[in-house]
């Protein structure tokens, strides 16, 4: 399994510990330098960016761009980039990055095809890297790494592991969490897409046994089953730490794509229905308002 | 987006899968015309984008010129699930000894194509039992695995010959257009044994539509949709009275389920995605200035790192422009809330803190 605190934050014996590089992947673009500039204000040490036919510029006078992932990893040995290039150019960026040894690939493009997501997929498994997205904002530590597109405000570092595959809705909870005290250890999107690099299920996996984790808030939407496959994998580890669930698209209509690739009711497979009564079954609370997450939340870590 | 039946037996006989004789109309004087090229009996079948049109009486035997006239016209009024007929396809009636089912759909959660086969078809998917289910990765189906789905589904002799060609083929056809799903339901067992496609689904995977040009034929998009995509943005329009727009897929279908539980009615859901500008929140009030039904509209942004001053500056234009004359509730999230509810005072855009106070006061303000 991935430990994705030593690949967001190191060992305390290496030498960058909390300062891992991160490679922008697309930095010239429009969206990727506004955001790597706003991950540069965070905190995230970004290293390198990478555009074809920039290399040997710098970004905003500081930051080395190359040509290909291959002479940016070399050059700096980071294992974490982020791709902002358009979704018809992903699946040749993830090439590159994966192939280049990258371990933590961040994928913000929406609107990627399918098969381009599951070639970049059997790759990253081929290499023993994780993706996270495609169409995700991205996965933070608060107040020490943002890897993504979220503006800072709503979060506040903690205790509580958020995952989400909604973005906005991510800022949202997060802010209304925030104000309630609840601060969050870490904040991973999963993305809006039918295929996610990282599951709700895998990103359970890596926070599950954050050791001073106190609470769990999963935000999930119509579509799909990974939210029936968390509660069900919850009920058979028996985890119980305090955990809430937040369910998007109960009123939307069925065979329509809400927005998201992977928003769409078929039949009953992906209902909000089916998610609620599973997280019922696992004992989890699902929130009817975004509001209510850290109302239900506290009510759990009072029992 | 999901095919019609007629549509997605257009690629089955591309694909060499085998098919009763039809032919797609939309109009009873075309509909006379390829009544007499197929002959009588044949069965009348409602062209909606959704399932379950058999129960709904979207499926008619039809015997002769007199029926036709009757039936023709009664399934072409139906509307199922809220879908109207897109057209009606006129098939020959087939004498038939057993319904099967058969699939090949991507399996999100274990990320990979996965075939569906049972012996049983003829029901909803919900319904088919005994399925066989076999996860095949990217699509590929070798004959190896073809004949073996076909063996065990109990079948033999030319029978699993079929099925297993049949197969084969629907892989094909998954992988070349990138589907997300392909489904007959049923393939009938004929009198000779050999097999036949008697219904069929195709969804395409529509972020690969730049792949395929071939498929855009298909594309059924109102002028408004074309536009909301031309804009960058998602719409799917509702049957209410309150338009519902926001920036995020998540916290938009967020605000339809509040809105629904409020006893709102949503007209419209618009995503006007993740950042939102003058020019996207302009854009979107344009759009839902041209649908008719909207007699308030409900925004909801979560601007992050936009400034609120700026999406006010979008409202303030629009009036300008006599844009819209409806009540606006709007939620807006971000730095400067307090300068932009200045800049609105006294408009038709009525700003609040929360969602909460923003969904009550439209619908309130829609009852008027």
């Amino acid at each position: 399994m991935t430990d994705i605190f030593e690949l967001l934050k190191g060992k305390p014996e290496d030498s960058d510990y909390e300062k891992k590089g991160v490679i922008v992947q697309g930095i010239t673009g429009s969206y990727g330098s506004i955001h790597a500039k706003q991950m540069i204000a965070y905190g995230t040490n970004v290293v390198a960016g990478v555009t074809p036919n920039k290399g040997g510029q710098k970004f905003e006078g500081t930051v080395p761009i190359y040509n290909t992932m291959q002479e940016a990893v070399d050059a700096t040995n980071a294992k974490i980039s982020i791709i902002f290039v358009p979704a018809k150019f992903f699946l040749s960026a993830a090439k590159d990055a994966l192939n280049s040894g990258i371990k933590l690939l961040v994928a913000i493009p929406e609107h990627v095809p399918i098969r381009d997501t599951m070639e970049a997929l059997d790759l990253a498994k081929q290499k023993g890297a994780v993706i996270i997205g495609p169409n995700t904002p991205g996965i933070m530590i608060p107040e020490l790494i943002k890897i993504g597109i979220m503006p800072p405000m709503p979060f506040k570092a903690g205790k509580i592991a958020v995952l989400s595959k909604s973005g906005t809705l991510l800022y949202e909870i997060s802010d209304a969490l925030t104000n309630a005290g609840f601060g969050q250890s870490i904040t991973i999107g999963i993305g809006g897409d039918p295929v996610n690099g990282t599951r709700l299920i895998d990103a359970f996996e890596m926070v599950k046994d954050i050791p001073d984790l106190e609470g769990l808030v999963i935000v999930g939407e119509i579509g799909g089953d990974s939210e029936e496959m968390l509660a069900q994998k919850i009920i058979d580890l028996g985890f119980n730490k305090p955990s809430v669930a937040y369910i998007a698209g109960r009123a939307a209509p069925k065979e329509k794509r809400m927005g998201h690739a992977g928003a769409i009711v078929m039949g009953t497979y992906g209902s909000a229905e089916s998610k609620v009564s599973m997280f019922n079954k696992a004992n989890i609370p699902v929130a009817k308002r975004p509001a209510e997450v850290p109302v239900l939340l506290a009510g759990k870590m009072e029992k | 987006m999901q095919l019609l039946e007629f549509q997605a037996k257009e690629l089955f006989r591309e694909y060499g899968i085998s098919l009763l004789d039809s032919i797609s109309s939309t109009n009873i004087e075309d509909g006379r015309k390829h009544a007499k090229e197929l002959g009588y009996p044949f069965v009348i079948k409602i062209q909606v984008p959704v399932g379950g049109r058999g129960k709904a009486g979207g499926i008619q035997k039809c015997q002769n010129d007199d029926e036709f006239d009757i039936k023709y016209p009664q399934v072409m009024d139906l509307e199922i699930k809220g879908e109207k007929a897109r057209a009606i396809l006129l098939e020959k009636m087939a004498d038939i000894k057993k319904e099967l089912y058969l699939s090949i759909f991507l399996n999100r959660s274990k990320r990979c194509y996965t075939i569906i086969a049972s012996a049983e078809g003829g029901v909803e998917i919900e319904s088919v039992k005994n399925q066989i289910i076999k996860e095949i990765g990217l699509g590929d189906v070798s004959d190896e695995v073809a004949n073996e789905v076909a063996k065990e589904m109990g079948l033999e002799g030319i029978t699993a010959q079929g099925v297993a060609d049949t197969l084969k083929k629907l892989s094909k056809l998954t992988i070349e257009k990138e589907a997300e799903l392909v489904e007959i339901n049923p393939l009938a067992i004929m009198q000779d044994d050999t097999v036949m496609a008697l219904d069929g689904k195709f969804v395409t995977d529509d972020n690969a539509n730049f792949r395929h040009d071939e498929l855009l034929k298909y594309q059924e998009k109102t002028e408004i949709e074309k536009q909301a995509e031309k804009s960058g943005f998602s719409l799917v329009e509702l049957d209410g009275d309150i338009a519902v727009v926001g920036n995020g897929a998540g916290l938009v279908m967020s605000s339809l389920d509040m809105l629904s539980d409020n006893g709102g009615k949503p007209a419209c859901f618009l995503d006007v995605g993740g950042g939102a500008t003058t020019e996207s929140v302009y854009e979107a009030l344009t759009l839902i200035s041209k649908l008719d039904r909207v007699k308030g509209i409900l925004v909801n942004l979560y601007g992050g790192i936009v400034k609120t001053t700026v999406v006010a500056e979008a409202f303030l234009k629009a009036y300008e422009n006599n844009l819209i004359d409806i009540p606006v509730f709007c939620r807006l999230k971000g730095t400067e809330s307090e300068k932009a509810k200045e800049m609105l005072q006294g408009s038709r855009t009525n700003i609040f803190d929360s969602v909460e106070e923003a969904i009550n006061a439209a619908v309130m303000g829609v009852k008027k």
